[in-house]
């Protein structure tokens, strides 16, 4: 027993600790479940806030949705907008504080069905935010009804017997649409089922807040992600099922990446 | 002492909003009130005084783009008309929920549906008794001149931060397109970030630092007898309103055996109709609620033992005519006149209709 005790207390030793929380994220126990995307995503967003020191700067906006509550992990200032208004929302902050760092957060229902003409104008627009859409083809809080992103074929609450496009209509790439928009300077899909996976999604929201500094135009960062519960499929299966189903029609890589220095577009900007 | 003009009721909006220091217009274009946006464009006050002027691609986004800017501690607002505003409810209701201050302007026409773009009054009910979901008011203040377009601009904002609550102009398509001469006040710098700490930084999203907690702009409460609390504590701000912002004009009431009771510009056309009546003698007086929320209920209840019958002149069905009543108590006759679906009545008309409660 004693040895175990002393195992233990050299795994715990400072100097082999290889892994901490950012000190931005708080000790609430998350409200997502197991398998979940969101905790992972949001702890990339509390790293790179630290790591670029930019927490008094920070001004993220969630939406309605299983991420409706990250407002309660992350150590920064919080606005939560109404179901699919985020970008309208994080415009106006922006427009009236060019000095902060905006984001905002938002699964699929929220960006691509209810919220689509803010998320395309906002773009279009070139805000200079950073937009972070969670793709995870089902709508999680409400228990697993159809997203704009389900896929064909795929078994929701409301497509019990498959998506059938005849019905329903196709999975909206609305990244791909997005990517077509010149208001947009940076735009990537990203995942985080593996550690390598991980850091790729870590470097890509780096790489989006660093773009907001240079004040060029809105940058977008898909994650396609998992809902486990939605799915009704384990986290290792729901990670197999992504890899299987999501990937051939949500394909990861950078789609745009315009390194502009001005936009060139007609922008109203506060003092 | 301020600079006179002539000028219509919209351009005024723009004109006040510019001067009084707001940080913020966000809008969408629609008929009777186009020319707030346009008057802005045209102004160009970011290279001014700073302040952010954005056409957004739909009410919707407006309305959400003030719930972002107020959430920021920002002076706020957008300006639209009937089925914009319908479809800013969602937002509205957001920022009732969330105590967020902002200036919406109504100018009013005639629905339901997409209507008439002729003048009307037939959102009262809308702007005093909700509009969106949830137990919510909004002030609302009602222009009867385009002096009081301009004033309200200013009074909204005072009274939007000192309740933390959207403030609603409730104008018509008659006070946004008349001309008249207008005294526009001096120009007044926008509030600096120190104000904007003074005054809201104990709840704006201005950019957490290390000597305070965090700052959640939301109208989120899971818990239920949490939420109710939160109510409660609504009410009570409502009740404040109720106690300390009633607003009205009494004209000719002291003798009066019948008063009019109408607001905006159906109270300028009863102005008139009091006029050509007092001259025949009969004993009629005016009150105008220049708030529509709170009601002027007390100065109604107080002459309703004194006259034979109150006559609400609305631009609409009899909305107002209900809350009349229920200041009245019975203790009086209480009827409605009014025209509907943009049309706007004579004071002859309103004369006619006052004459059959003899």
């Amino acid at each position: 027993m004693a040895c175990v005790i002393e195992k233990i207390n050299e795994i715990i030793a400072p100097e082999n600790l290889v892994y901490a929380k950012s000190p931005l994220t708080n000790d609430d126990i998350m409200h997502y479940c197991p398998g979940c995307s969101h905790g992972v995503v949001q702890r990339l967003i509390a790293e790179v806030i630290e790591e670029m020191g930019i927490q008094e700067q920070s001004i993220g906006v969630t939406p309605v949705g299983c991420s409706v509550f990250a407002y309660k992990y992350i150590d920064i200032d919080w606005q939560e907008a109404a179901h699919g208004r985020a970008p309208a929302v994080a415009t106006a902050i922006k427009r009236l504080m060019p000095e902060k760092m905006v984001f905002s957060y938002q699964g699929d229902g929220d960006l691509a069905a209810i919220g689509t003409a803010e998320t395309l104008h906002a773009v279009n627009r070139g805000e200079n935010i950073v937009m972070l859409f969670i793709n995870n083809a089902i709508y999680g809080m409400t228990g697993g009804q159809m997203a704009p992103t389900t896929l064909v074929g795929q078994v929701t609450s409301t497509t019990p017997f498959g998506r059938n496009v005849d019905i329903n209509g196709y999975p909206l790439k609305i990244t791909d649409l997005i990517a077509q928009l010149p208001g947009a300077a940076y735009v990537t899909r990203q995942s985080v089922h593996t550690a390598a996976a991980v850091r790729r999604a870590k470097k890509a929201i780096r790489k989006a807040f660093e773009i907001q500094r240079l004040n060029c135009g809105t940058a977008f960062v898909e994650i396609v992600a998992t809902c486990s519960s939605g799915w009704k499929l384990s986290p290792v299966e729901s990670n197999k099922w992504m890899e299987e189903n999501m990937f051939p029609h949500y394909p990861l890589g950078d789609l745009k990446d315009s390194k502009r220095a001005d936009s060139g577009l007609y922008r109203i900007k506060s003092k | 002492m301020g600079e006179l003009r002539l000028m219509k009721g919209n351009e005024v909006i723009a004109e006040a909003a510019i001067r009084c220091g707001c940080d913020g217009y966000f809008g969408y274009p629609i008929t009777p009130q186009s020319e707030v946006m346009e008057t802005l464009m045209t102004l160009r006050p970011w290279e001014t005084t700073g302040m952010v002027v954005l056409q957004a691609e739909s009410e919707i986004a407006s309305i959400h783009m003030v719930y972002g800017g107020a959430g920021a501690g920002k002076r706020v607002m957008t300006s639209s008309s009937s089925p914009g505003i319908s479809l800013m409810a969602e937002g509205i209701s957001y920022l009732a929920g969330s105590e967020l201050p902002c200036v919406i302007v109504n100018v009013q026409r005639g629905g339901p549906g997409l209507g008439t773009i002729q003048p009307s009054q037939a959102d009262y009910n809308q702007a005093t008794k909700g509009g969106g979901h949830g137990d919510y008011s909004l002030l609302v203040l009602a222009p009867a001149s385009v002096q009081e377009m301009h004033d309200f601009v200013i009074l909204g904002f005072e009274l939007a931060f000192k309740y933390r609550n959207p403030v609603m102009i409730l104008a018509d398509g008659v006070i946004g397109q008349m001309m008249e001469k207008v005294t526009l006040i001096e120009q007044r710098p926008r509030w600096t970030n120190e104000q904007i700490q003074a005054l809201s930084g104990g709840w704006a999203t201005t950019g957490k630092t290390a000597d305070r907690k965090k700052h959640v702009i939301t109208s989120l409460e899971m818990d239920a007898l949490m939420m109710e609390k939160y109510n409660l504590r609504l009410q009570a701000k409502y009740l404040q309103m109720k106690q300390d912002e009633v607003r009205y004009e009494v004209i000719d009431c002291d003798d009066a055996e019948y008063i009019l009771v109408a607001f905006g510009s159906a109270a300028r056309i009863c102005q008139k109709t009091v006029q050509i009546a007092r001259a025949k003698g009969v004993k009629v007086g005016l009150i105008r609620p220049i708030t529509l929320f709170p009601f002027p209920d007390k100065i109604i209840a107080h002459y309703a033992s004194n006259v034979k019958c109150f006559i609400s002149v609305e631009f609409n069905a009899g909305q107002m005519v209900y809350d009349i009543r229920l200041a009245v108590n019975g203790v009086t006759r209480v009827e409605y006149f009014g025209r509907m679906g943009g049309v706007v009545p004579t004071p002859d008309e309103v004369e006619d209709a006052l004459n059959q409660y003899f």
